[in-house]
């Protein structure tokens, strides 16, 4: 590998690791917000909220 | 009770409330985001348009994202052990899902350290890795974020894992001052602190401006992260003690024709 390519690969893999947890957290973020909007909608109401 | 500690106690209490936070975090969060993104876009520049260094060439590239990578891990870990000691001590019911909530973000930055740091090794020392004070304690780290995480997802009740997990996170700070100090207390293989020194940076300002960038850019995008994930776990708690009441509901419903 060239010296270059070494740069290339430490940028690369920066964007796929940091990219991968934001879509990750993005992903469990939709799908919490989709889960607790049917729960609302069925009437299941919290404790607090009587 | 005079006025001023009042007001003390009720803002402590209005910080506490995972309503209020999700309302007060909702407007950060965009600019968090947006200042993360244009710290980075800025650093980013700087940090290809910075002079060679005059030993390693091009792969001096590498310590912008090593170097801010390394700091951030860890960081996270030291946010971790806050929200432990709010979590044992004043029982903040948000410092657990902020622990929760850091512990992926935290390893992500360390593996990050250790992959960019081997990358970097391999051209400059000859070796993608040695077990020397630094690498290993930043492994030990990598470790302790996976022993969080595993915790916390061994127990089904959050509640119940809080105590626990912030104890482990307390017994793992031991570790950031070793990583810290492992370059002057040990022979290593790592270079020594080259930013923070008692007698200021050794890096020339051409290369230690991008860094800074950078390593902004990188906190920035810590806090945004850890910020979107907190909101999430404060909802999949929401939901799952929604869950509950509503199994409740039905068991005390159905209860009079079970009696029968």
């Amino acid at each position: 590998m060239t010296h270059e390519q070494y740069v290339f690969v430490s940028y690369a893999l920066t964007a796929v690791v940091l990219g991968g947890i934001g879509l990750w957290l993005w992903m469990d973020r939709r799908g919490r917000l989709a889960e607790l909007k049917r729960l609302e909608e069925a009437g299941v109401r919290r404790r607090s909220e009587g | 009770m005079n006025d001023t500690t009042a007001q003390a106690r009720f803002s402590f209490t209005a910080l506490a409330n995972p309503t209020r936070y999700l309302s007060y975090s909702g407007k950060i969060l965009p600019w968090l985001g947006g200042l993360s993104a244009l710290l980075l876009i800025v650093g980013l520049y700087m940090a290809f348009t910075a002079p060679e260094d005059y030993q390693q060439g091009i792969t001096v590239r590498i310590m912008y994202v090593h170097v801010p990578a390394a700091w951030l891990a860890m960081m996270g870990y030291m946010v971790m052990a806050v929200s432990a000691l709010g979590t044992l001590i004043w029982r903040h019911p948000l410092a657990d899902v902020s622990i929760k909530a850091a512990a992926p973000i935290g390893a992500a930055f360390t593996f990050l350290a250790l992959a960019t740091g081997s990358l970097w090794g391999k051209p400059m020392w000859g070796t993608w890795w040695v077990w020397d004070a630094r690498l290993t304690s930043m492994f030990v780290l990598f470790l302790m974020y996976l022993g969080v995480i595993a915790l916390q997802r061994a127990m089904d009740d959050p509640v119940k894992a809080a105590r626990p997990v912030a104890i482990l996170v307390l017994i793992g700070t031991v570790n950031i001052p070793i990583i810290k100090f492992s370059v002057d207390w040990w022979n290593t293989l790592h270079q020594p602190a080259a930013v923070f020194r008692m007698d200021g940076p050794t890096i020339d300002p051409s290369l230690l401006w991008p860094l800074l960038i950078m390593a902004v850019g990188f906190t920035a995008l810590f806090f945004f992260l850890h910020m979107v994930a907190m909101r999430t776990e404060i909802w999949r708690r929401r939901i799952a003690s929604m869950r509950r009441a509503s199994a409740r509901e039905q068991r005390s419903t159905a209860r009079p024709v079970l009696a029968e």
